[in-house]
Formats: C-alpha cells, structure tokens, sequence
C-alpha cells in the first residue's frame, strides 16, 4: 500500500477504503470549497398521508429498506454500553445472508463484542468508527478485512456533510417517537437524553429507520429528530438500557492520585483567572475531568464566581451547578447519568446539541472554540504536546476520539493525565499515535505538577505565584522515567495499517499499524 | 500482555510478594532451589511489552548478587517499580533461606537529606509496609511526615518481605520534604527491622505499645550499634500501663521528640467501646500531652479512621489541637489538606512567631551570631519553625503577606 507523509512526519495511507486520502496539512491547512452532499430528493407521495409509517419488525424494515451487499449502516452511542440496536441490525443482516457491510457507528462500547463473530464471518466488512476494547484489539490483530476509521466526533459530522461517508440505513434508537417518525430522546421508559449523534445520519442517509419502544400519540414533542427525515417507524421492546450509560468512564474517581490532578486543574482555573463571571467550560467524561467540576464548583462559590454557560457531557455535578445557579446554561452533547436525562427534560437552562452546533469543522464556527477552557484525557504525551487518545504505547487500539480533537479548538485546553500508570509513561519523547497536534495543547496537568506549553507566555505569566506546582516537561520526563525504570520499549508493529486516523478537517493526521 | 496465572508447578523453596490478575505495581517471585542445572528464569509481566526485557535483565543480575547458582526464578509482575522487583526477589530468595548479600538498590540523593528535632509533624501519613503501590506518589499530598509501617498493617506471614519493601523504599522512593518515618515491631521482631532501616535513610523509627523506658532504651542502643546517623524516636502509649509511665517514657532517650497514643489498644485494654466523643480516652490523651510537654516533646494524636467522614476529621483535628497535640495520623491522603488546614496557626501564634522571625532578621541584619527575644535565647531550629509558621499563618489567611513591611513591634 504507498503511502504519504503528512505535515506532521507522519507515514498515512494513500488510499483509505477504496477512497483517496488526504494528509494532514497542519492545523487549518486544508480549506475546502465547493458545495456539501446533499440528501436524495423524496416526494411525500410516496409515503402515506396518515404520516403512520410504522413497520412491524427491524427484520421487515431493514428489507424495505433494501438491505444488501456492502451497503453502509450507521448506529449511534446515546446509550454508551447500554446499546441494544447495532448489534440486532447485524443480527437480522446475519439471518438475511447479506456480507461486507460497512459500520458506522458514532461510537461502540464494549457491548459490541458480540460483532465480532459478523467481522470473522463476512457480514460486517469493516468499522469506521471508533473501537473500543475487544474490537480494537480485533482491529489491532490485523484481522479487519478494511481499514478502521477513526473520526472525532465533529469529524463524523464533517465526513457525512462533505460526502466522505454516505449512509444507506440509518438505524436510530428512539426513547419517544410517534407514527410520523419525530423522535426525542429526554423521555420515555428509556430516555437516555439526546439524539444529537444521530442528527447528521437522519438528514443525510438515504433511508432512516426510528426504532422506539416508547410510541406516543403523534405529535412527539419535543422533536430532537424531524419525523420529515424518517421513513420508517419500528415499535420494539426495549432499544437500550439507560443504566448502562454510566459506564467506568463516567464516574468520580476516588484515587487520591487522580482527585489531586483534578484539583492541580482546578487551582489553574482559578489562579489565571480563567474562572471569572461568564466564563465557560467543558469537562469530558472520565473520573478525573469529573472531579475537576467538584473541585471548580468549590471555588466558584468561595470566590462568588458564576459561569456563563458549561457544555456538556452533562452529570449530576454539571447539573447541580445548573440547579443551584452556578451556571444558567448547560449546551449538552451527550447525558453521561440519569440525573442529566432527568434535567434535560426539566431545565430550560439544559439544551441539547448536535455536532453539527459544538465540533462540525466544516461550519460557519461551533461551539468548541469559544469555550474559555477544556479538561480532556489522554493516553500518551510527548514532550512537544502531542498527545495520542486512541492507542496504548504497546500498540493497541483501545479508545475513540469523541469530541477530543473539536475540543482542541477551545482557548485553553488542558489534558489532565498521571504522569504514568502502573509503571508505563505516558510523558513521552514521541506519542506512538498522533491524535493532537501540540500546538493545540496548552496545559499538561498531572499529579505532580502542570507542564505549560511554552507557545503559551501568557498562561505561564498568569500562573506565577500560584498555588500549583509548575513543571517542566523534560524535567517530568525525567522523574517518570527515573520512578518507572527508563523508558519502555516501543511496539513491534507490521506494515499493515489496520486504522487511519482522521483529523477534524477530514484529513489523515496518523494510522495505527498491526502488531507484529 | 498476560495475566499472571497459578503455575500448577507449586514447590516453591521460598517465595514472595503478591500474585493474581489484580495486582499493580507489585509482582511475586517464588525461589526453588536445585542441586544442579543453572538458572531458569520464568517470567510473566503485566508490562512485558514495555519493560520485559530489562525486567529480565534485572532480574538475572540480582540472581547473581543474591548467590543463587542452581533455581527455578518464576515471577509474576504486574507493573512493579525496578527496586520492587528487587526487593521480592531477595525476600524470596532470603525466605529459601540462601545466605547471601543484599542486594541494595542505589540510595538516592534524596534519601540522604536530614531532619530536624523540631519540625512540624501536623499530618503523618501511614503506608503500609508491604503495599509499595502507595508509596510512590504519597509526598505529593503534602504530608509533614510518611509512615512506613511494618506493624500493625503487615499480615505476620508477609513481615521479612516488608521489611526489605521499606528498606528499598527508602533508599528509591522521593518523599520530598516529607519525614521519613518508620513503624517498626513490638519487641525483639522491632529490634530486628532496625537493621533494614537504620543505615537507608529512615529519619525517625516509630516505637507501638511502648509500656516503659526500657523498650525505648533496647531500640536506642541497638541503634547505637547500627548507625552513627541521629535517628529520632517516638514512641506510642497504647495501654493503661504505658499511660502511667508516659512521663519515663518521654525522657528515655535523647532521640524521643515526640509522643503519640493509640486508642484502639488503649481502650481494648480498659474494655470499653472507643466512642466519637472520646471521654473514655480523655484523660490518656491529657497524660501523653503532658508527659511529652514536660519532657519538651511534641504529642501528637491517633488518627482518624473513618476516611470518607473529612468533617468528622476537621472537628477531631480541632478537638486535639485544643487539648494540646500538635499533629493528627492520616490513613488516607486526602485528610492531609483537611488536618493542616485544621492546624492554622492562630493569631497568638502567628504574632508570637512573627515576633521570633523580626528578632532573628534585625540579629542577621547586626551580624550577631545569636537571637535573642527579650532576655532569651532562641535556638535556630526555633527560629525555623517560626519561619514555617508564619508561612502557614499567610497561607491559611492568618496573616498579611506584607507582615514584615507593617508597622509593629515584637
């Protein structure tokens, strides 16, 4: 396979799926023109004048659909772990016979294990999405017949908007939807909040399928998906399990380790003065960036301080900040717990959104860039501020992007990270898989002190004299390396690129290779 | 990567550490010793991929040191820090009964700094001795001193490997600023974990269940035969006897700087329930305060054990420091913050502290090599210890930064 090297000296593939690929060019180096993809025209005609388009299998709907060979099927993560639907999608495609279909999910978890026997077996081809767990170390084997392709979640967006990925079925599991095919996410015996990853998908693929087991008398208001994009409504028994979207990922730490790094964070904020009346912030999933919104929320109080908006993932602490008049907004993209699903349907202040609204690359803006400051995870970072989210340093694929790299974009992104874990680095002379570009990352925040990116006078200026200690990278590499033994060894990779991943413009920043 | 499984090949000569899929920052190696054959070395890491094969490496050259010929090495690592692997492997090679050297890890620059008699001790963080995972990071919570403890956490099968983790400890780990505190056993078992910290940089050796000035005198002169480094003691009361005999304790050794009390056997020995209010315990509490002032001791009081109750922490730390102790036991990390925010100094002793720290700067300022406050002599660590704090009291709000700039006199 040739490859290219890109802007960052990275080697990517030149062909991606059958599909020319296009290298990182340096951030904001890629300025496309023309027009976006455009979804197919349908006449109303063709649908029944009742609007009742309700189907009474997935099975019968995934055939009306016209399920065949290679198509691409798309599913969302708005139930994190507790999905229910992809996995019943390739259950059906498995009965029918039909081989080399294209996934692509918003995200998958390790509930979709069970696809891996589609992967071995022909149906599925490849994923192009984010793999977690088992089906990143399936893809990391080399045992994936396409390539993986990981996107950011406003990349996604930006791949289906720009024509990158076009979506034959859109599958969409809909807490409360009606006949018609309007559909939200914020009630019903399994609301799990917002519908906003499947946004793109119901207006862009060219058959959307809601599948509900919550039908209510038409209309379903509010409307998170626009029944006018839906052409077909499947009544089930249960689309997902609520309870499982508070995954590990979603809860407060209790490692003393991990509350003192978000508490490192959280004193940043306040002694440069980022925390002040109307700032803004975002704090991901993940125990230490949840305890990093305790911590603020302390300090906001003493201080008398009120934000002007937070994004979300919401949780319970961002929504006892909205309920105790700490911020009057949460714009949310994702509910992490029940108590964020319950306040989104209950707090006017509690807004959901899209990609489209927080990350799309390719709009007129978005949200990420005005947020005053970002407290984001990583797997590795070198001493340029690169940082890598989606593989280990032995090689193996075990996280998505998300919304990592569209955070990039905000004026103060710190990456909260132990300086290592259970004897492995993560400060490192060079990232083994480039997600971020350092010249984005401005803060390294770690249990022993913050390293501040020297492109950053004006952060280094604001926190002299404050309360936490200030590190120099080099010099935390050192120490990490002293305490965990020198410096690990590298992977042993093949030449076979098993996943390329997609930077927020569409272009190839770095690819994970197979491990030998 | 691997778990680390049961080997169904069990007739180990000597083994140690800690094994199962569960383990971090630790390892087990087991020893079985052979007649002839050389060394086989088996080895399954939870960072085989990262560190396998200079955990090897390490692992062969500390067969050699150790003097093992003729065995079967297994260790089953998941993640351990280098002077981790170390220590289980001589523990296991020890416990097969080789008599060999030892095989030290360097001592580090850091581990060679010293204390001071009159240092504040307001949070004493325990680690227990045999869990290196939390000794790695504990400086960072900011306690006045760590507590490596051999005693009371250590399961009696694991003593001779703790020992050796300590020791390791000791020489490798960075406790920062932190006092480096050793708890040792009660009797001749104490006697005998001197030898592993005497001479590796531990500053103050913790005596339990003190009950007379006799079992101070066998720790001090056994320290006497180790080292010529001025280790200090601190010996702790736990039952009524010790209570009674506080006083003889304080003074029987010149290494004491503080006293300490533990409720737990102090109110299992007069059978009574250890109550939150405390009354049960009051008067061993005012005993051990008074014993220690009146030897010029610092006391400092038990901990609190409930770790997820900070409240109940901050009004104990309150209680203590009215009756008189100067420094509270922490078992987790994050009462750290909480007892030294509760150890603020006050405005009396911020002034006081103040007006030491003016007498010592106008005395550097007239090139006299001696501080006086009115008509008394203040040695220097007592100016020290103003300087610290008068730093706390800014930083707990106490005092104004710019103190030293106002108007006032001492």
């Amino acid at each position: 396979m040739s490859s290219l090297e890109n802007f960052a000296g990275r080697q990517v593939p030149a062909e991606i799926n059958g599909r020319d690929a296009i290298p990182y060019m340096g951030v904001g180096g890629r300025k496309m023109t023309g027009r976006k993809a455009a979804p197919l025209i349908r006449s109303a005609a063709d649908y029944p004048a009742s609007g009742d388009k309700r189907t009474p299998s997935l099975k019968e709907a995934l055939v009306n659909a016209g399920l065949r060979d290679g198509m691409v099927i798309s599913t969302h993560h708005h139930f994190r772990n507790g999905d229910l639907i992809a996995n019943q999608v390739f259950d059906v495609a498995k009965e029918l016979g039909v081989k080399d279909l294209v996934w692509f999910p918003s995200a998958s978890f390790p509930c979709h294990e069970h696809l891996i026997q589609y992967l071995e077996d022909g149906t599925i081809h490849h994923i192009e999405g984010s793999m977690n767990g088992p089906l990143g170390a399936f893809c990391t084997a080399g045992k994936m017949r396409g390539m993986g392709v990981l996107r950011s979640h406003g990349g996604r967006w930006q791949a289906i908007s720009d024509g990158d990925m076009s979506i034959d079925i859109a599958v969409i599991a809909a807490p409360t939807a009606d006949v018609f095919g309007n559909a939200t996410g914020d009630r019903g015996p399994s609301a799990c909040g917002l519908l906003g990853f499947a946004l793109a998908d119901s207006i862009y693929a060219d058959h959307v399928i809601a599948v509900t087991d919550n039908l209510v008398p038409f209309p379903c208001l509010p409307w998170q998906i626009q029944g006018n994009n839906v052409d077909q409504v499947v009544e089930v028994e249960q689309v997902g399990i609520p309870e499982k979207i508070v995954s590990g990922t979603t809860q407060i730490t209790k490692s003393p380790d991990r509350l003192l790094i978000a508490e490192h964070c959280a004193k940043f904020v306040r002694d440069t003065g980022i925390m002040r009346d109307g700032f803004s912030f975002q704090a991901g999933a993940g125990g230490t960036a949840l305890s990093f919104a305790i911590y603020l929320k302390e300090m906001m109080i003493k201080a008398g301080v009120t934000a002007g908006f937070v994004r979300g993932g919401s949780n319970k602490y961002l929504v006892e900040m909205l309920e105790e008049g700490l911020t009057p907004v949460i714009l949310d993209g994702q509910t992490f717990d029940l108590d964020g699903v319950r306040s989104m349907r209950e707090n006017e202040g509690h807004q959901n959104t899209s990609p489209f609204t927080s990350y799309n690359f390719h709009g007129k803006g978005n949200f990420a860039s005005m947020l005053d400051v970002v407290i984001l995870g990583a797997t590795e970072v070198d001493t340029d501020f690169n940082a890598n989210v989606v593989t280990h340093t032995d090689g193996r694929l075990l996280h998505g992007i998300g919304g990592w790299q569209n955070c990039l974009a905000s004026k103060c992104t710190i990456l909260a990270v132990p300086s290592f874990r259970n004897r492995i680095p993560v400060i490192l002379d060079e990232v083994t898989t480039l997600c971020g570009p350092g010249e984005l990352i401005d803060v390294i925040a770690t249990e022993r002190g913050l390293c501040i990116n020297p492109r950053r006078t004006d952060l280094i200026e604001a926190s002299k004299g404050g309360s936490v200690p200030i590190l120099g990278i080099h010099d935390l590499k050192r120490e990490v390396e002293r305490i965990c033994g020198g410096s690990p060894q590298r992977a042993k990779t093949t030449d076979q690129v098993v996943a390329a991943i997609q930077w927020v413009d569409g272009t190839t920043i770095d690819c994970v290779r197979g491990l030998s | 990567m691997s778990t680390p499984q049961e080997s169904p090949h069990e007739t180990w000569t000597g083994s140690a550490g800690a094994r199962g899929p569960k383990v971090r920052s630790d390892c087990w190696a087991g020893v079985e010793l052979r007649e002839s054959g050389g060394l086989e070395l088996e080895l399954v890491s939870k960072v085989e991929s990262y560190y396998g094969d200079g955990i090897r490496s390490l692992l062969r050259a500390g067969c050699e040191a150790l003097g093992l010929v003729n065995a079967k090495v297994r260790v089953e690592d998941g993640g351990a820090y280098p002077w981790v692997l170390m220590a289980r492997l001589e523990a296991a090679v020890k416990d097969a009964d080789v008599a060999g050297e030892d095989w030290l890890p360097e001592l580090e620059a850091f581990a060679t700094t010293s204390t001071s008699r009159d240092r504040f001790r307001r949070s004493r963080l325990y680690l227990p001795g045999n869990e290196p995972k939390y000794m790695v990071n504990a400086a960072l919570h900011g306690p006045d001193a760590i507590i490596l403890d051999l005693e009371d956490s250590v399961a009696p099968s694991a003593k001779s490997a703790a020992r050796v983790i300590v020791r390791n400890a000791l020489r490798q780990v960075d406790f920062g600023t932190a006092e480096r505190m050793v708890r040792i056993n009660q009797g001749e078992m104490g006697l005998a974990d001197l030898s592993f910290i005497a001479e590796h940089g531990c500053h103050l050796v913790i005596i339990p269940k003190v009950e007379d000035a006799e079992e101070v005198h066998a720790v001090d002169a056994r320290l006497r035969e180790l080292t010529d480094a001025p280790v200090l003691l601190m010996p702790i009361i736990e039952s009524a006897k010790g209570v009674m005999n506080a006083y003889s304790i304080a003074t029987a050794s010149e290494r004491n700087v503080a006293l300490t009390i533990g409720l737990e056997d102090y109110t299992a020995d007069l059978g009574v329930q250890r109550t939150k209010e405390g009354r049960e315990s009051l008067f061993a509490r005012q005993a051990v305060i008074n014993a220690a002032r009146a030897a010029g001791l610092q006391a400092l009081d038990t901990v609190h054990s409930d770790v997820s109750d900070p409240e109940g922490l901050r009004a104990a730390v309150l209680e203590a420091r009215g009756l008189g102790f100067e420094g509270k036991g922490c078992i987790h990390p994050r009462q750290i913050p909480i007892v030294h925010e509760a150890f603020v100094p006050s405005e009396a002793e911020a002034s006081k502290a103040c007006a030491i720290v003016r007498a010592f700067r106008d005395a550097e300022a007239r090139g006299l090599g001696v501080v006086s406050l009115g008509s008394k002599m203040i040695d220097p660590p007592v100016v020290k210890r103003a300087l610290k704090t008068v730093e706390q009291a800014v930083q707990g709000g106490v005092l104004d930064a710019s103190w030293e700039s106002e108007e006032g006199g001492s």
